[in-house]
């Protein structure tokens, strides 16, 4: 192995890049507009969820209750008729409907319990599970106050002080913002390395190279510090100007340790991209496998649902990809403010992985040269 | 040996076709500059000229093929910038583009290629089949119905090719460089059999291009081009005696211009020297290399000397390329041995590599390095010391002409230079030995010269062994000795003269034939099955289907061809074929399974400063809700902020000093809760968790203030709040979103890069017939895939369809009907492969996962994401599926949704159409 060669081998690859302008302005709409219209997309957990009430008291107390939903939380309420449910709730124009039953103040006043009714469209996984949450609190609270109101009294009570910590008011800017730039750094590296290495064995180059005094381990590592070097320095601008920038996501934890942790997926998932290259015969078989790998990496990840409540097996088998490991490291440092002592074990299996399917690539790289579809 | 068909005074004739002040620009290079020409119907035109100077830019001019830039191009008695006529000549009109086999489809067989294209041209069932089995017949490829296209050998691919362009009985027969890289003896077979053709049908013209002078002899009338311009016309005897020439090829070179001339010199073969080491520099012994059952070398061996030049004469495919990848370590023998410098070629050893230069078939150097950087790049790799970089790199500058051009960009030079660049790269550290494959096919006879007065310098004065395969005759003349090579088998090695005496022949050309047809004598692809059919090969009369079934934009018979060939190709791919079917099962099985929107097992832990019974049991409420999973007791703030940070926690209650006391006496109490909140949704939900437990422990306790009123939930169409009925009706829009798309996205721009997308331009076939019927296939899979879904979703996963399963496949048809056409868009936009699958990723993968409903109801987001959720189609087919699958409705209650779906087909064609050109730009 010489390093020299790794070098020069890496210049090149930075110097095509360089005369592609479709691929530089694909890479800068990734790291830029794309992160930027995912993060802002979902503004707040729960935001402008729809609600209808059906007001059969039309009371004093029930037009409070109308009156405590508006935005940014919920939509003001749509006031409709108890027929119009169903039609409303199929197409989904509701996500919530409150239904308040006639002479709800007088029972309530008379301490006779009466009960509303909350529909929840439970379709909407997300909404359904936060926003029923809020809507039970709301009217508990509103009924309270108009007690305390008309009332004296007192029972002890245990009050809750809840505090967030990391991100106080759970703006999800934040969080989408760094998980998209994760997405887009596994995405690229993955379609980009596998692809290219297609059309290089398509196009035969590969074959010149090999004939040459290299090795297909300088070819391949000459490529991962290009494409390393290249998404690293997207991330970092990314990182500054987007999220820390336009979307103002406080970083808790260190940037440094954050870009080696970028940089140890970058080699795993460049080394996915190997992989796939290797393996694939033509380019459609690429794209399909790609797909078949890229999705449930994307979802499965902890990066749009937290990884607990997914089943134990789902957990174990994503420990597999790269982008699991990297979420996780990711949240830690950026958001928790974790040190290297806490993420070590997402940087060894980070290296692990990728030193796996970087040998297995390289063991397949020549074998492969011949059969082209 | 022609029987030609006499011609007297051939400018008297009709025109077939008329050119007028036609010029042709690729961004900065003139290809044609200013083409005035009158050519002749009725008979055989040759367009001669080496590669790159505009033969090929013209002929697909002329077939309406290409955009017609400036001035104009009047092919059978109409301007072919007019579309309306350009649909009426073209079926008329044949065209078989350059490369071998470059219209066909490798994985049909020789049957299915024919047959795509007599359906294209609209012929019935009976007529196709006669048609075909006499054109097969006549051809000699009759007993190989079935074998693909991919796997004929190179002069068998241009017979098919021949094939597929006749069908039609066309008036105007369009072929550029037929027999390149075809075998002497295919060659002659294949003048044969269009000398044949015509004497059928003497009506017809035919116009060829051609690099191999010797074949432009037998022409009626020649067009000499270069760079562009027309430099002569006239019979084969007129342009001769013009410039008092002896050959073609030598009135070529005297017609060039004085600066392109200048410095031609004939190539002067020095002798070798005498008394040389006859040490070997390679050798073969039984080399074999198989491919499956097919054997694509075998037992190939020879010994050449240090010094030599040595020739591998041979068609494309026979194995010369094969052989040389064995010999420099890039495949693996099958059977036998090579040796460099005596010792066996490893492919792991470096050492030998440097000895040796190698040069490619295909330009395989790197089009974005500049021609100074190409050879910078090769002398750092093979490890020249940097302070003898720039000299080197001069000297070889220099020496092979390059030093005006060494800051340019390979794609910017003629074929020439670019050669000779290779051959610079090859040789910048100095080699032994050079293997060099095909090194001069393409390029002009003048720049041929030269390079091979360099070759012959090296071999001579620096004792380099050159091993170079070619197959023009010419060339092998010039090498020390020659191998004949046929069908993976060396014929004969010998001395050029030898050999031609050997045979009694009268050049080498005939040698070798006269060597095929006796190798050929025990084969199956035997020459002489042909003669039989050769004396009487009636031609089909003129099919009365033509014409008037051709008409309309919208016929069946072409949309269902083109279905046939893309289904086809789909099942000869087993690999895409299964990835497809199963890759929908296995992402239903990851993202079903997996996709939890239900907060569970929260991790928490409680740091007690009481420590009574009634803390305790707080805690043993919490720690019972199936949402918290309790972990050790935290001893202090540090130890909480440690845990939390590390995310071992997710939640922490501080239970108070004092706590159980001061309830007994009835004050409020405030217990902290630390939640993280890194994961803003998982945080929330843990909020009213954490809110819920502590109102029910305290319901248990009697402390509750009596309800004022109860506030009852009640959760439509999936009471439980589980996951599974929220999730898969949820999933299967991705699904049937991503693979039907990245199908269909490649099938364009594979044509694209393949160069089959040549037969859209020149066939009847309107675009909107083209895109639909490669649509068909891929709309089927993915109704398949559909099905499958729906079963696994049902049967697996238990999540029953409750309304209406008309509608939900109603709703499933339009939905990928828009999904393969978002893919079709794609493909008619980009022109690689990378950037299909690059740019199909991109623009389904985040607007379908993130701004279509999957977790939050398009209604909820802002921005961007809600303008492209509220019109992305996936959005629509979500509120269909979990209207059907989970809510129970038909096709009353979900109408407003399949309206958007089936604005988008026509919206989506229309765009597939405009991006997609019926003529290359």
């Amino acid at each position: 192995m010489r390093p020299a060669n790794i070098f020069h081998l890496g210049i090149k690859e930075l110097r095509s890049l360089m005369r592609d302008p479709v691929m530089i302005a694909l890479i800068a709409y990734a790291f830029s507009l794309s992160i930027y219209s995912s993060a802002t997309a979902v503004p707040e957990t729960l935001h402008k969820a729809p609600i209808a009430v059906i007001d059969e008291d039309r009371s004093q107390l029930s037009m409070r209750i109308r009156d405590a939903f508006y935005p940014p939380l919920f939509t003001h309420p749509e006031l409709i008729s108890p027929f119009e449910l169903d039609a409303r709730m199929n197409v989904g124009l509701d996500t919530f409907a409150l239904d308040i039953p006639p002479d709800f103040q007088h029972d309530v006043l008379a301490g006779r319990t009466p009960s509303i009714q909350l529909n929840v469209d439970a379709t909407r996984m997300s909404q359904a599970l936060v926003g029923s949450g809020y809507v039970q609190n709301i009217v508990s609270r509103e009924i309270n106050d108009f007690l305390s109101n008309n009332q004296a009294g007192t029972v002890p009570n245990v009050d809750l002080v809840l505090r967030t910590r990391f991100n106080p008011n759970l703006n999800r800017i934040w969080f989408g913002g760094a998980m998209a730039l994760i997405n887009q750094i596994t995405m690229l590296a993955v379609i980009l390395t596998g692809a290219a290495l297609i059309r290089e064995r398509e196009h035969g180059t590969v074959e010149h190279l090999l004939v040459m005094p290299i090795t297909p381990f300088e070819i391949m590592t000459s490529k991962l510090w290009a494409m390393t070097l290249v998404v690293l320095a997207a991330s970092a601008c990314s990182l500054f100007v987007v999220i820390k920038g336009v979307l103002k996501t406080p970083i808790e934890g260190s940037i440094v340790l954050f870009m080696a942790g970028a940089a140890l997926d970058l080699f795993a998932t460049t080394s996915l991209g190997f992989f796939l290259g290797t393996t694939a015969r033509s380019m459609p078989q690429f794209g399909l496998m790609a797909i078949l790998v890229l999705l449930p990496m994307q979802i499965l990840s902890g990066a749009s649902s937290p990884r607990e409540s997914m089943p134990q097996l789902v957990q174990k088998i994503m420990l597999v990809a790269p982008n699991t490991h990297f979420v996780m490291l990711a949240q830690a440092i950026l958001f928790r403010g974790a040190g290297f002592l806490t993420v070590w074990p997402n940087f060894a299996a980070l290296i692990l992985i990728g030193a796996i399917l970087f040998s297995i690539s390289l063991a397949r790289f020549r074998k492969t040269i011949g059969k082209m579809a | 040996m022609n029987e030609h068909i006499p011609i007297n005074g051939a400018s008297a004739r009709l025109a077939v076709a008329r050119l007028q002040g036609v010029r042709l620009r690729y961004r900065k290079t003139l290809a044609l500059d200013d083409i005035n020409l009158e050519l002749p119907a009725g008979c055989m035109v040759g367009f001669i000229g080496p590669d790159g100077v505009g033969k090929s830019s013209l002929f697909s001019l002329l077939a309406g093929a290409r955009r017609i830039q400036e001035g104009t191009v009047e092919v059978l008695g109409g301007g072919m910038a007019d579309p309306g006529h350009r649909r009426r000549v073209c079926p008329r009109i044949a065209y078989m583009p350059q490369g071998l086999g470059k219209n066909l489809y490798p994985t049909l067989s020789v049957f299915e290629n024919v047959e795509f294209f007599a359906r294209l041209f609209g012929q019935g069932g009976s007529e196709r089949e006669r048609r075909i089995n006499d054109l097969l017949k006549s051809t000699g490829l009759a007993p190989f119905p079935g074998r693909p296209a991919g796997k004929l050998s190179g002069g068998m691919k241009q017979k098919l090719g021949l094939c597929c362009s006749l069908i039609h009985d066309p008036d105007l027969l369009i072929l550029d460089e037929p027999t390149t890289g075809v075998d002497p003896l295919s060659r002659r077979q294949f003048w044969e059999l269009i000398d044949r053709i015509r004497a059928n049908r003497p009506g017809m013209s035919v116009m060829v291009a051609t690099a191999y002078m010797e074949e432009a002899a037998r022409f009626d009338w020649l067009v000499a081009i270069n760079a562009g311009r027309v430099l002569a016309t006239g019979t084969p005897k007129e342009l001769l005696e013009r410039t008092q020439c002896g050959t073609l090829e030598e009135a070529f070179i005297a017609l060039l211009p004085e600066a392109q001339r200048e410095g031609h010199k004939p190539v002067i073969i020095l002798p070798r020297k005498a008394g040389v080491k006859e040490e070997a520099a390679i050798e073969a012994h039984g080399l074999t290399m198989r491919f499956g059952d097919f054997t694509a070398v075998d037992h190939v061996s020879f010994r050449i000397k240090r010094g030599e030049i040595f020739g591998f004469l041979g068609s494309n495919g026979c194995g010369k390329t094969t052989t040389m990848k064995m010999l420099t370590g890039l495949l693996p023998p099958s059977e036998g041995q090579a040796l460099l410098f005596g010792q066996a070629v490893d492919p792991h050893d470096i050492g030998t590599r440097r000895r040796v230069g190698f040069m490619t078939q295909s330009f395989s150097l790197y089009t974005e390095l500049t021609v100074r950087q190409n050879l910078e790049l090769h002398a750092h790799l093979f490890t020249l010391p940097e302070d003898r970089i720039g000299t080197r790199v001069q000297e070889m500058a220099r020496r092979f002409g390059l030093t005006a051009v060494m800051n340019n960009l390979p794609d910017a030079l003629p074929l020439g230079q670019r050669q000779r660049l290779q051959l610079a790269v090859a040789m910048i550290h100095g080699p032994e030995i050079l293997i060099l494959d095909e090194p001069t096919s393409g390029v002009d006879p003048v720049a041929r010269d030269v390079f091979w007065q360099i070759m012959i310098d090296l071999a001579r004065n620096d004792n380099v062994t050159i091993f170079v395969s070619t197959h023009f005759m010419n060339e092998a003349m010039r090498c020390d000795r020659i191998s004949l090579m046929h069908a993976g088998r060396v014929l004969v090695s010998d001395e050029p003269a030898a050999l031609i005496e050997k045979r009694g022949a009268e050049n080498l050309e005939d040698a070798f034939i006269s060597y095929l047809e006796e190798a050929a004598g025990n084969e199956s692809e035997s020459p002489a099955a042909q003669a039989t059919e050769k004396a009487n090969v009636p031609l089909p009369d003129k099919g009365s289907s033509r014409a008037d079934e051709l008409g309309g934009f919208f016929n069946l018979r072409r949309i269902l061809s083109y279905s046939r060939r893309e289904s086809l190709e789909l099942m000869r791919d087993p690999v895409r074929m299964a990835v497809s079917l199963l890759g929908s099962v296995l992402l239903m099985f990851a993202l079903g399974f997996g996709v939890t929107m239900d907060v569970e097992n929260v991790n928490f832990a409680v740091l007690d400063y009481d420590q009574t019974v009634t803390s305790h049991d707080y805690e043993l409420n919490m720690a019972g809700s199936h949402y918290f999973i309790e972990r050790p007791p935290l001893k202090n703030y540090a130890d909480l902020d440690r845990r939390m940070r590390s995310g071992k926690i997710s939640v922490a209650i501080e239970i108070p000093p004092g706590f159980a006391r001061n309830l007994r006496r009835g004050r409020n109490v405030n217990i902290g809760v630390w939640i993280d909140g890194s994961m803003p949704t998982e945080a929330e939900t843990v909020r009213n968790y954490a809110q819920g437990v502590n109102n029910q422990w305290l319901a248990t306790q009697g402390l509750q203030a009596a309800g004022a009123a109860s506030i009852e939930p009640l959760f439509l169409y999936n009471p439980g709040l589980k996951d599974l009925p929220a999730m898969v009706p949820g999933v299967i829009p991705l699904i049937l979103l991503m693979i039907p798309a990245m199908l269909s996205a490649l099938s364009v721009v594979r044509e694209k890069e393949m160069g089959s997308i040549v037969n859209l331009y020149v066939t009847p076939v309107t675009r909107l017939e083209f895109l639909f019927g490669k649509q068909l296939p891929y709309i089927a899979m993915a109704l398949a895939n559909f099905i499958l879904l729906v079963l696994m979703a049902v049967t697996l996963f238990q999540v029953p369809v409750k309304g209406s399963f008309l509608a939900l496949s109603v709703g499933a048809l339009l939905y990928v009907i828009v999904a393969t056409s978002i893919g079709l868009v794609m493909s008619s936009f980009t022109s690689s492969q990378v950037a299909a699958v690059f740019g199909t990723a991109i623009l389904t993968m985040l607007p379908a996962t993130q701004f279509c409903g999957l977790n939050d109801p398009v209604s909820s987001l802002a921005g961007t994401g809600a303008a492209i959720g509220e019109v992305y189609p996936t959005t629509h087919f979500m509120v269909i599926t979990r209207g059907a699958f989970t809510k129970g409705l038909g096709f009353s209650d979900l109408h407003s949704s399949f309206i958007p779906l089936i604005l988008a087909i026509p919206v989506l064609v229309i765009l597939g159409i405009v991006l997609l050109r019926k003529q290359e730009n």
